[in-house]
């Protein structure tokens, strides 16, 4: 385990208790967009936060680079950043790096370096490997055994920033009115058991899934034991980290759709599925067995992107909230409506999602809103 | 409430911190405002706190959480939805949402009337609370998310599932868990396992149809339904079956 009590925390005990924000906005006509309204939306939700993290993750981000593995890499030393970069020469084909450019804002205190590069496979690999089972690894080896780094997106054509802040001075701090994409999460942090800093700060990433959260993850030990058995190891030291690695392997390397990994991660309870249609039981208990140490236990909502996918999902007794919103072709998820409101104030549509179940934007296909509280029947068609 | 002519007060609520604006109402209402306009609002929390007296605040925007906490004695007209904890310990007043509102609405309210026009979410009504005089109610236009009247002390609660079409049920689960005091009333169906272990189901009798009347009735009225069509559908009264569900859970 490495060290990360040299990192900084200007705050102290003194806090408001409040809870995170949540917000995410996608086009799913696949048109990128700026920054500004998002970064105005969080910031609304200020006093949801208390400025020991905020974070954003923008899909569509390096067009130039599209094809290429964008790795954001946060240093706590010099030395830190040396071995890595030594390491990613190593093991990849390095195309192009630079330190991602900052503003100096007096609320963003003592912040770590953060670089990016821009890295091909190329020959790297074994042949037998995938090259996202390969990139996985690779971020595992630099959190695990490299001091003083931590590697904060590793997808292609995404990014995650991040740090100690409140959302809008983290944005301010990365100048990300700079930046487009077609999809973008943020989150403003009130961390509960775990330090603020800017490892522990959302989005947590791997590969291009992001995930942002609100709420405590009782379940993480647990959760966290089986995701090491397939090679994932949690180095943030913070729940919301279990939930990235988990859509990682049920989504990408099991193959799984949302739909069913909403019933593995907030599966209905037993008593429910006792009444549903025999076939739906058969599959409903076959998940609750094969997959019982990802259930999510405790209070929940969280935002899950990739690219071609915004998914918002609360645990199954919605004990955090979320709000749903389509204009047109966007969808907006947030904790609160009147974020969503502050930058669409004429919504086609505003909602209410049902605990548990999944709301999903997709590129290129129109936005189906539901009912609010139409969301008891059974498993939705998977297409 | 028509006062003064200087009695009614504008607020352009764009950018202020809720701090701020919960000043301001307070400031207004003791300089004599009887009526407050509040345009763009936009997540302010807690608007109407700390307010005693009788003044009518009308909101076009979305008002943040804790709308109406702990108020005493307002009348706040929501021109949109609400967001979670509408109407917390509210003493006294009124709550009409032309609209939805979300989590925990009414929780503790111990008196007052919240009228809400569409759907409602999760734990709409828990402990709310009640004594002597003092009878907290909450009246649904739509239906209700899980948990409704969650440990229910007091009060009235009712459901109307005007949404609802012919043949469809509400399908909030968990109704009345923990219930131990108050009332409610359901129109539409609901199948016996969505009801909460501590709650009994009974027909209504002659002042169940007077209580619908009244508050039926102001909620026809604000949000122009017909009381009469509304109430020719079936009522249900579901009522606590005891006053204290958990007294025996820790005694041996």
């Amino acid at each position: 385990m490495k060290e990360i009590n040299r990192t900084n925390n200007p705050y102290n005990d003194d806090k408001m208790i409040n809870a995170c924000s949540l917000f995410g906005v996608m086009d799913t006509s696949g048109r990128r967009f700026p920054g500004e309204g998002v970064i105005r939306a969080i910031a609304n939700m200020h006093v949801r936060g208390n400025g020991l993290g905020g974070g954003f993750a923008i899909y569509g981000l390096y067009p130039k680079y599209a094809d290429l593995y964008a790795f954001h890499i946060m240093y706590l030393s010099r030395e830190g950043q040396r071995k890595t970069e030594a390491f990613l020469k190593d093991k990849f084909d390095l195309v192009y790096d630079e330190e991602i450019p900052t503003r100096p804002t007096p609320r963003i205190v003592k912040p770590p370096l953060i670089w990016r590069y821009f890295l091909e496979i190329g020959q790297h690999k074994p042949a037998e490997q995938s090259a996202d089972d390969y990139v996985v690894d690779r971020v595992m080896e630099v959190n695990t055994k490299l001091e003083d780094a931590f590697v904060f997106s590793s997808g292609k054509d995404m990014g995650v920033f991040k740090g100690v802040g409140y959302p809008e001075d983290v944005a301010d701090y990365f100048c990300l009115e700079h930046y487009e994409g077609y999809l973008w999460t943020a989150h403003g942090r009130f961390p509960t058991n775990t330090p603020g800093w800017w490892g522990g700060a959302h989005p947590f990433c791997i590969l291009d899934w992001t995930v942002v959260h609100n709420g405590e993850i009782s379940s993480y030990g647990i959760n966290q034991r089986y995701l090491e058995q397939f090679g994932y190891y949690c180095t943030m030291q913070t729940d919301t980290e279990v939930v990235a690695y988990a859509i990682d392997l049920l989504m990408r390397k099991h193959g799984l759709p949302i739909e069913i990994v909403a019933r593995i991660l907030a599966p209905p309870f037993w008593t429910d599925i006792e009444r549903r249609p025999l076939e739906e039981q058969k599959l409903l208990r076959t998940l609750r067995q094969v997959y019982s140490s990802l259930l999510l236990n405790g209070p929940f909502t969280v935002i899950i992107a990739h690219h071609g996918e915004m998914i918002g999902l609360t645990d199954r007794i919605r004990l955090r909230p979320l709000t749903a919103g389509i204009k047109g072709d966007m969808l907006y998820l947030s904790s609160e409506e009147s974020a969503i409101r502050l930058i669409c104030p004429d919504l086609d549509r505003a909602w209410i999602p049902m605990g548990g179940e999944p709301i999903v934007g997709r590129l290129g296909r129109p936005l189906q809103p539901k009912e609010m509280v139409a969301a008891r029947e059974g498993i939705p068609d998977v297409n | 409430m028509k006062g003064q002519a200087n009695s009614s007060v504008k607020i352009d609520a764009s950018g202020i911190f809720y701090q701020e604006l919960n000043a301001r109402l307070r400031d207004a209402v003791k300089k004599g405002a009887h009526r407050i306009e509040l345009y763009n609002v936009y997540g302010q929390r807690y608007i109407g706190t700390d307010l005693n007296t009788p003044v009518e605040i009308e909101i076009f925007g979305t008002p943040g959480n804790d709308l109406g906490a702990f108020m005493d004695g307002p009348r706040i007209i929501v021109r949109g939805n609400a967001q979670d904890g509408c109407g917390n310990t509210m003493n006294e007043g009124e709550i009409v949402i032309h609209g939805h509102a979300g989590d925990i609405i009414g929780l503790s309210a111990r008196g007052g009337k919240i009228f809400v026009r569409d759907d409602v979410g999760y734990r709409a009504g828990i402990h709310m609370k009640e004594y002597d005089e003092k009878k907290p109610v909450l009246v649904i236009g739509g239906t209700a998310q899980d948990f409704l009247g969650e440990y229910m002390a007091g009060g009235i609660l009712i459901l109307l599932g005007l949404n609802l079409n012919e043949g469809q049920h509400h399908k909030v689960n968990f109704i009345g868990t923990g219930m131990h005091g108050g009332v409610i009333y359901l129109r539409g169906s609901v199948e016996s396992y969505q009801l909460g272990k501590e709650v009994g189901v009974a027909g209504l009798e002659e002042k169940d149809y007077q209580i619908l009347q009244k508050f039926v009735g102001e909620f026809a009225s604000h949000f122009g339904y017909d009381t009469k069509k509304i109430l020719e559908h079936k009522v249900i009264k579901l009522f606590p079956r005891w006053l204290r569900p958990y007294g025996r859970l820790y005694a041996y």
